[in-house]
């Protein structure tokens, strides 16, 4: 299963070295990669630091303080999650089309990827033990000093692992820094690749991306282990969670509104009032037939998308729920590894599988359904791991000593119990493939055109009228699964990462 | 219905050993309790018997048939060892009727068997309700049922009793007893909570370190003790060094007779009281103090203490009307017979740390 994953990694490795290291190194030093990669940190480096503030601000202004209509904010502020990069630039762009370049790439990326932080260290200041405070106060701290030397120790790591989060996301990001026209890394490998025929120059970037790509993963991950020991630990042990008495603002009250009131506005309420506003007055350029046929398109690969990917799951979040040991361990981080990839390098590489080894599925189908295996099997790993690892073992064990066997076990209870988690996992897939741009601009096959595609082609040439319906349909069909999935997950309590619902497209 | 032998087994996780040439033998249609403070093993056992981890050495056997030794290991499904778990573990998806039906083959006689036990176990109205909307004490019961269901040799529970509520416990509790007699189920209970090993069982075997140190009816383990260890585990003790011969074991308190057991002890040791053995009576010219009285409901504590501090502080019970307040000078008598253990017996640094 992670050889799946690996192996047009691996092969993307052997085409970027084909013509000798040397030459590989020479791609590299050029001015031009020395330049995307300077312009690529800076905008992974600005984004995150915005993020970190904006994140643990807002966290702690809806878990903590009394501020009115907090949790009608806290689901608004997580709203951005939804809405694909590329749809938010082209709202933006399009409706200021001179913010284009590094502030507009800077707002955009900003404002979708702040939740990556929100989410995490909201939950863990709801499931922290609210004594702890209460005991710091009790000992003589003023509520400040309470903050800094209790709460912010508390969140710290997951903090951590949020804005890791984040600068993955903008790393990988493809679709608003082409909409933007911010010449990032991935836009380079997309250019190059478009470019000329000499492919080494696409491929050395492309793992290059990848390395850096891996490091912050896996940096990420160990900051995430961190946060859920701390959470495990800080978590309320009998008290009452949440009947802390929350911090009176004061004076501070009206300026924290404004400033959340303002980020819901420009996170959410610019790009849905933009795409209203574009299909309540330029009905005339809408070609009907092309975007049903662009929607069937993106149906047919989500539905096949997720399909694949859950049946391929299924097993390795199986065997990551209920063994242990060396094995599994690594099994899990190669699954895991795949959430660190971004998708124009898995549509890069796929593209060189394709041409050269299995050409008869080249800008096929299959081959675009096999880069969406790789991208999301670790969103439906994750999902399925969590549906089964919550269902406690004893109950297996019951049904053995029942005088069934293993088989039985195995369908009665341990799927049977997991299958919400399972549908959950298959609806993620689907959302986030009804989303993915870069790997589908790369391996679609002829003449089939997704919503996604559709938009980005029209808004790369500043046709924003023309682009509105399919950024309009892109949200509806992402919202049906959105919906589902929400449902779902409420109902049977599955916890999914935040890491989950927001990918990079 | 059929006994249960368990016969030298070893098991362990690792290079961890947590069962050390382990015997028990719980007889056809009784109920064993499995006695022990945390950590000692009792669930391992529990597992072993069901098939859920295999012994690295030894015999178990249900009925006339080895279900694991070194050759064999017979998969939890065809043991015929039912489980109730700690929690219940009740499937979340099922109606409390399927539940229980769940190890039955289909067909006509399920319904009458799972009718038949929801009435052995008073349940019979909750048939089509889920689990999450029945009480804890329902839950248990059910799982109970469950596990009666396919008819098993041998069933086991583990803690059944501790996730429930002080007072509903001893009610669930006595309605399980009842329900096992009437099915003439063996059973085993693990527990670590000494009144429900004793007060509900034909048989305690006490656990310690990976073994069982004393198997008995429950009177025999509280009465005679095997060794400290035991006694000071079913129940609160009176420590006293001593020295024992002809009978008698001569202590602070006076001689005190030993009892009559067949062996005759001597030489220095511990003798061993229950604290409902002292009785007390104010005395202003006696060397005892009362320090404090610790009052329970149905009884009290009385902690006393040497006046020129010569020996441990001792424990007191006295039944309803306290006669002494705390500063009041009493004299201690003891009725009834006394337990000695031997030095070489001070088996753990505990009571090792008691010999003074």
């Amino acid at each position: 299963m992670a050889l799946v994953a690996l192996l047009p990694l691996g092969y993307l490795g052997i085409r970027a070295l084909e013509r000798g290291p040397r030459a590989a190194l020479e791609v590299l030093l050029r001015d031009r990669t020395l330049d995307l990669a300077l312009r690529t940190l800076l905008l992974a480096g600005a984004v995150t630091a915005a993020c970190l503030v904006l994140g643990v601000g807002t966290a702690w202004l809806v878990t903590r303080t009394g501020l009115p209509g907090r949790r009608a904010l806290a689901v608004l502020l997580a709203l951005p999650l939804a809405i694909p990069s590329y749809v938010a630039a082209f709202t933006w762009i399009s409706t200021w089309p001179g913010i284009a370049g590094f502030s507009g790439a800077f707002i955009v990326l900003t404002a979708v990827s702040y939740p990556l932080v929100l989410l995490p260290v909201a939950a863990s200041l709801r499931t922290a033990d609210p004594a702890l405070t209460e005991v710091a106060r009790s000992l003589g701290l003023s509520p400040w000093h309470t903050f800094l030397r209790v709460t912010v120790p508390q969140v710290r790591s997951t903090a951590t692992a949020g804005s890791l989060l984040v600068a993955l996301y903008v790393l990988s990001d493809f679709g608003a820094v082409s909409v933007m026209r911010y010449d990032a890394f991935t836009t380079g490998i997309f250019t190059s690749y478009r470019a000329s025929f000499d492919r080494v120059p696409a491929a050395v970037l492309g793992v290059a991306l990848v390395l850096v790509a891996v490091v912050l993963a896996v940096t990420e991950l160990r900051a995430r282990g961190t946060a859920d020991r701390h959470d495990r630990s800080a978590r309320a042990t009998g008290g009452l969670v949440g009947s802390v008495d929350p911090v009176r603002l004061g004076r501070w009250k009206l300026p924290a509104l404004a400033a959340l009131g303002a980020l819901v506005v420009g996170a959410t309420g610019v790009p849905v009032a933009v795409l209203v506003r574009w299909l309540t007055t330029r009905r005339t350029e809408l070609d009907l037939p092309e975007l049903l046929d662009a929607t069937a398109a993106t149906l047919q690969l989500a539905g096949l998308g997720a399909l694949a990917t859950t049946v391929l799951a299924l097993p390795v979040g199986l065997l990551v729920a209920r063994r242990r040991g060396p094995y599994v361990r690594s099994v899990e981080l190669a699954a895991y590894a795949g959430h660190a990839l971004p998708g124009i390098t898995i549509g890069l590489a796929l593209v060189f599988v394709g041409v050269r080894l299995l050409p008869g599925i080249y800008q096929r189908t299959p081959l675009l359904v096999l880069a969406y295996v790789v991208l999301f099997l670790p969103l439906a790993v994750g999902t399925i791991r969590a549906a089964i690892a919550a269902s406690p073992r004893a109950l297996e064990e019951v049904a053995r000593s029942l005088g069934r066997g293993r088989l039985a076990v195995l369908l009665l209870v341990t799927i049977r119990l997991a299958l919400p988690g399972i549908a959950a996992g298959a609806a993620l897939v689907f959302l986030t493939v009804t989303k993915e741009l870069p790997a589908t601009l790369l391996l679609r096959p002829t003449g089939m055109d997704t919503l996604a595609a559709e938009m980005w082609s029209r808004t790369s040439v500043a046709a924003y009228g023309a682009a509105a319906p399919y950024a309009a349909m892109l949200v509806v069909v992402a919202v049906i699964p959105a919906v589902v999935l929400d449902r779902v997950l409420r109902r049977t309590r599955t916890r999914v990462d935040a890491a989950a619902a927001g990918t990079p497209s | 219905m059929s006994e249960l032998r368990l016969e030298d087994v070893d098991a362990g996780y690792g290079s961890v050993c947590v069962l050390e040439g382990l015997d028990l033998h719980v007889p056809t249609g009784s109920l064993t309790t499995v006695l022990g403070p945390s950590g000692c093993g009792k669930s391992t056992l529990l597992r072993v018997v069901a098939g859920f981890h295999r012994p690295s050495a030894g015999r178990v056997v249900v009925g006339d048939r080895v279900v694991a030794d070194r050759a064999t290991s017979v998969p939890p499904e065809r043991r015929r060892v039912g489980i109730v778990p700690q929690e219940g573990a009740l499937f979340p998806h099922l109606t409390v009727a399927e539940n229980v039906g769940f190890g039955l083959r289909r067909g006509g006689a399920r319904q009458t068997r799972v009718d038949e036990l929801l009435e052995l176990v008073g349940l019979t109205g909750l048939a089509a309700r889920r689990p999450a909307e029945l009480s804890g004490g329902q839950q248990q019961r059910v799982a109970v049922a469950r596990a009666l269901a396919p008819g098993p040799a041998v069933l086991l529970l583990d803690e059944p009793f501790s996730s429930l509520d002080a007072g509903l416990r001893a009610d669930v509790r006595a309605e399980m007893r009842a329900a096992l007699r009437a099915t003439g189920a063996t059973a085993v209970l693990v527990t670590h909570d000494q009144e429900e090993a004793l007060g509900m069982a034909d048989a305690v075997a006490v656990m310690r370190g990976g073994r069982i140190v004393q198997h008995a009816d429950p009177a025999t383990v509280y009465l005679a003790p095997a060794d400290l260890g035991v006694a000071r585990f079913v129940g609160e003790t009176v420590v006293l060094s001593g020295r024992a011969g002809a009978g008698v074991v001569a202590t602070r308190l006076g001689p005190l007779p030993l009892v009559a057991n067949g062996n005759a002890p001597t030489g220095e040791g511990l003798a061993v009281l229950r604290p409902e053995q002292l009785l007390l009576r104010p005395d202003p010219r006696a060397e005892y103090e009362v320090l404090d009285i610790v009052f329970h409901g149905h009884d009290a504590t009385v902690h006393l203490a040497a006046r020129d501090g010569s020996s441990r502080p001792l424990q007191a019970r006295v039944q309803g009307m306290v006669p002494v307040r705390s500063g009041d000078r009493v004299a201690v008598a003891v009725h009834g017979t006394a337990l000695f253990y031997p030095v070489d017996d001070a088996d753990d640094p505990v009571s090792r740390g008691l010999l003074r």
